[in-house]
C-alpha cells in the first residue's frame, strides 16, 4: 500500500513537472528569429555564429547562474527567410510552441516591425540587434533593440558629408519598397536640407527591390551636379549601384549606412567600393579590448572577421543575459519570468557592450554612439570618426 | 545638357533592352515551333550565369585543382562564353527530352506542358538554392573595365559589348532561320505542324535544334548579364525572364524580329519612364503603356492573327 502511494506520488510529481509550470528544470531557452535563407542569408549566418560562440562559452563554463541556481542555455534558431510573413509566424512558433523565455531578432526592420507586434502582444521580451527603424520599438514595452535608430543615423551621415567633403548638394538613391532604406533616405534628406536649405538634395531617386539596372536613375544623379551620393542599401545591391555609377562617370564620394557593413560586401564589390564611407555600429579594423577579443574568437572559429550584425547580436544576447541575471532568480512560471526580464531590461544603465556603452531609454532604444567607417585600400572597414548624439 | 542626358539614357536603354531581347528570343523560338510557352527559360538564363561563373572561376584557378598555366582574362572570357553556351544548350535539350517530349508523345494538352515548364523553372531555382545555398556570388571581372568619354557620354566597354553582341546574334539568327535548311524546317513547322512530318522532316531534330539555339542565347545573355551586373543569386532569372516573356509577346511571339524589337522597346520604356518621371512610377507607367499598346494590336508588333484550325 505504501509502495503504491510512493509510486503514485512520483508519477504525479513527474507529470506536474512536465506541464508548463515546471517549464525549465535547468535550461533557459532563447529563440532566434533570423534570416538563414532569402535575400540576406549572410546576416542570418553571422547572427547564428555569434550566438553559437556565446552559448558554448557560457555552457562550457558550467552554465549561467541566476539567483542560486545554474542553468544551461538552449538557443533555438528559426529561419524567417528574410520575409515579414515568416518572421511573424516564426516568432509565434518560438513563443507558443517552443516556450522560449525571450527572443533575439529579427535583424532587418522589414521583419522586425511585424515580429515586434507579435512579441509585444504575447508579452515576450524581444531584442532586435540590427533593426534601426523607429517603428520596431514604438509603443511596444516588450520590444528592445541593441542599435541606434534611423533618425540618428540620417543626421550623422548628413553632418559627416558636409564636414568631410564640403558637400552643398547631395543625391540619394534608395529602394522605395523596403522600410529601412526608405526611412533612412527620408531622414537624411530632411537633415541635409535643414543644414543647406530646401532643394539642396538635388536628386532623390528610387527603385524597387530586385532591380538590377539603375542606369536611368544614376544618369540623372550624375548630371544633377550633386557633390555626394547617399545610398542606404543592402550589401547585395551596393556593388551594383557603385559599379554602375562609376561606369556612368561618377567620380565623387559615395556614403552608405550600416547595411553596408557585411563581411560579404567586399567579396561582391571588389575594388570598386574602396575609398567610400558608411556610418555603422562598430569597426573591426582598429578594435580594442572586449571587441578585439570577440573578433579574435570569431575569426579563429569561422575564419573571417565578424561583421556588425555578429557584434550586435553578441551585445543583444549579453544584454538579455544581464537582465536575466538581474532578476535574481527565475520562478519557473513563464509569464512572470518574461515580465521580470522585460522590467530588468528597461533598467540597464551604462552597459559596456562590444559595440559601445549603452543605456536604455523607456522606449526600449539605447543611447549610444555611431562610427563612420572608411573602406581602406586593403578592403578593410577602418574606423574613421566617431559621432555621438 | 538635356540632349546629353537623353543620349546617355538611349545607351542605357540599348543595353538593358539587349538582355530582354536575348532572353525573349528563347521564348519566341520555342513558341514558334512548339506553340509552348517555355516558362523555364528565365531560369535557364540563371543557370547560364551560374555555369559561366563556375567556368570562369575554374579557369582563373580559384579552386584546388586548376589549369597548369595561367590564361589571359580576355581569353578566359571567350572560353567561358563558349563553354557556357554549349553546357546550357545541353541543359535546354535535357529539359526538352525529360519533361516536354514524353508529354508530347502522349498527346497531352498544351496546358499541361506549360505547367510542366513552370515546374521545371521552379526546380532549377530551388535546386540551385539547395545545392549552392542562398549566398550571393560575385562574377569575376574578366574584362578590364574602361569607360570611354564620347562627347560627354559615358560608354563602358561592357555596354558596347552587350549591344554589339545582341546585334550580331540578331543578324546570325535571321540568317539561320531564313537561309538554312533547318531554319526552313523551323518555319515550316510553325506554319503547319501536321503536314511537316509527312514530308519526311525529322521533327524531333528540329525541336532539339530550336532548344539548342534558345538556350545558348539564354547562356549568352546570362554571361553578359553577370558581367554587367556581377551579383548572382538563384532567383535572378525569375523577374527578368518574366519581363522578357512580356517583351516576346509585345513583339509578336514566334517571330525573331519581334523578340528583338519587343525586348528593346521594353528596355526603352522602362529606362525612359524612370529617367523622366519619378522612378517610383516606372513599372506602373511602363506597363500601362504596354497594356494600351497590346489592346490596340493584340498580336504584337510583328504577329499575324491566325485562325485556329480544329
Amino acid at each position: 500500500m505504501r509502495r503504491t502511494t510512493v509510486i503514485l506520488g512520483l508519477v504525479l510529481t513527474v507529470s506536474f513537472c512536465a506541464s508548463t509550470l515546471c517549464w525549465s528544470a535547468d535550461t533557459i531557452k532563447i529563440g532566434f528569429n533570423i534570416p538563414l535563407t532569402g535575400d540576406i542569408p549572410k546576416v542570418g549566418e553571422s547572427s547564428k555564429f555569434a550566438a553559437e560562440i556565446f552559448k558554448d562559452e557560457v555552457n562550457g563554463a558550467g552554465g549561467l547562474k541566476v539567483g542560486d541556481k545554474t542553468y544551461k542555455l538552449e538557443f533555438l534558431y528559426e529561419d524567417n527567410e528574410s520575409k515579414a510573413e515568416s518572421a511573424t509566424s516564426g516568432a509565434l512558433k518560438l513563443i507558443t510552441q517552443n516556450q522560449v523565455l525571450a527572443l533575439i531578432g529579427p535583424q532587418s526592420s522589414k521583419q522586425a516591425i511585424p515580429a515586434g507586434e507579435v512579441c509585444n502582444d504575447n508579452r515576450t521580451p524581444m531584442i532586435s540587434p540590427w533593426s534601426t527603424n523607429p517603428k520596431t520599438t514604438e509603443n511596444r514595452p516588450c520590444v528592445f533593440r541593441a542599435c541606434f535608430l534611423d533618425p540618428f543615423q540620417g543626421p550623422v551621415a548628413a553632418r559627416f558629408v558636409t564636414e568631410e567633403f564640403g558637400a552643398k548638394k547631395a543625391a540619394v538613391l534608395y529602394d522605395i519598397a523596403s522600410d529601412y532604406p526608405k526611412g533612412l533616405a527620408e531622414y537624411f534628406k530632411s537633415s541635409f536640407e535643414s543644414i543647406h536649405g530646401a532643394g539642396s538634395v538635388v536628386a532623390f531617386e528610387t527603385f524597387t527591390t530586385k532591380d538590377k539596372d539603375f542606369s536611368a536613375q544614376l544618369t540623372k544623379i550624375v548630371n544633377s551636379g550633386a557633390d555626394v551620393l547617399f545610398t542606404p542599401q543592402y550589401y547585395d545591391e551596393v556593388p551594383l549601384i557603385v559599379k554602375q555609377a562609376q561606369e556612368l562617370g561618377w567620380k565623387k564620394p559615395i556614403m552608405g549606412s550600416d547595411s553596408w557593413g557585411s563581411a560579404e560586401l567586399m567579396k561582391l564589390c571588389g575594388d570598386s567600393c574602396k575609398g567610400y564611407f558608411f556610418s555603422t555600429h562598430y569597426a573591426a579594423a582598429g578594435a580594442k579590448g572586449a571587441t578585439k577579443e570577440f573578433i579574435d574568437k570569431y575569426n579563429a572559429r569561422y575564419g573571417y572577421v565578424p561583421d556588425d550584425v555578429a557584434a550586435l547580436t553578441w551585445d543583444a544576447i549579453s544584454l538579455l543575459i544581464k537582465a536575466i541575471e538581474n532578476t535574481g532568480g527565475l520562478t519557473g512560471n513563464l509569464a512572470t519570468d518574461r515580465n521580470a526580464v522585460k522590467d530588468r531590461l528597461t533598467e540597464i544603465k551604462d552597459f559596456e557592450g562590444i559595440t559601445g556603452r549603452m543605456t536604455f531609454t523607456a522606449s526600449g532604444d539605447p543611447i549610444k554612439c555611431a562610427v563612420v567607417v572608411k573602406i581602406n585600400d586593403k578592403g578593410e572597414f577602418e574606423f574613421y570618426k566617431s559621432a555621438c548624439p | 545638357m538635356e540632349l546629353q542626358i537623353f543620349m546617355q539614357n538611349l545607351l542605357n536603354a540599348l543595353q538593358w533592352g539587349s538582355f530582354y531581347a536575348l532572353i525573349a528570343l528563347g521564348y519566341s523560338l520555342v513558341y514558334g515551333v512548339l506553340l509552348l510557352i517555355n516558362f523555364a527559360h528565365g531560369d535557364i538564363f540563371m543557370v547560364g550565369a551560374y555555369l559561366g561563373f563556375f567556368i570562369a572561376t575554374f579557369l582563373l584557378g580559384q579552386y584546388a585543382f586548376g589549369l597548369p598555366f595561367a590564361l589571359d582574362p580576355t581569353i578566359i572570357f571567350i572560353i567561358t562564353l563558349l563553354f557556357t553556351m554549349i553546357l546550357t544548350a545541353g541543359l535546354g535539350v535535357t529539359i526538352e527530352r525529360v519533361a516536354y517530349r514524353p508529354l508530347r508523345r502522349k498527346g497531352a494538352s498544351r496546358l499541361y506542358v506549360v505547367i510542366t515548364a513552370l515546374m521545371c523553372g521552379l526546380i532549377l531555382e530551388n535546386g540551385n538554392l539547395a545545392l549552392l545555398g542562398a549566398s550571393r556570388r560575385s562574377f569575376p571581372e574578366l574584362l578590364p573595365k574602361t569607360v570611354y568619354d564620347v562627347g560627354g557620354l559615358a560608354l563602358s566597354n561592357t555596354k558596347l559589348l552587350v549591344i554589339v553582341a545582341t546585334l550580331v546574334v540578331f543578324v546570325l539568327l535571321e540568317t539561320i532561320v531564313r537561309k538554312t535548311k533547318l531554319g526552313m524546317a523551323m518555319r515550316a513547322i510553325s506554319y503547319d505542324r501536321m503536314a511537316v512530318p509527312l514530308m519526311g522532316i525529322p521533327i524531333d531534330t528540329v525541336i532539339v535544334f530550336t532548344f539548342v539555339l534558345g538556350s545558348s542565347m539564354a547562356a549568352l545573355a546570362g554571361v553578359l548579364f553577370a558581367t554587367t551586373y556581377p551579383v548572382l543569386e538563384p532567383y535572378m532569372g525569375a523577374l527578368v525572364g518574366w519581363k522578357a516573356f512580356i517583351a516576346a509577346v509585345l513583339g509578336g511571339i514566334g517571330e525573331i524580329r519581334g523578340a528583338f524589337v519587343g525586348g528593346f522597346l521594353l528596355g526603352f520604356v522602362e529606362i525612359f519612364v524612370a529617367a523622366f518621371f519619378p522612378s517610383t512610377l516606372r513599372d506602373l507607367i511602363a506597363f500601362s503603356i504596354l497594356l494600351v499598346f497590346l489592346s490596340i494590336k493584340p498580336t504584337g508588333i510583328f504577329g499575324i492573327a491566325r485562325a485556329t484550325k480544329i
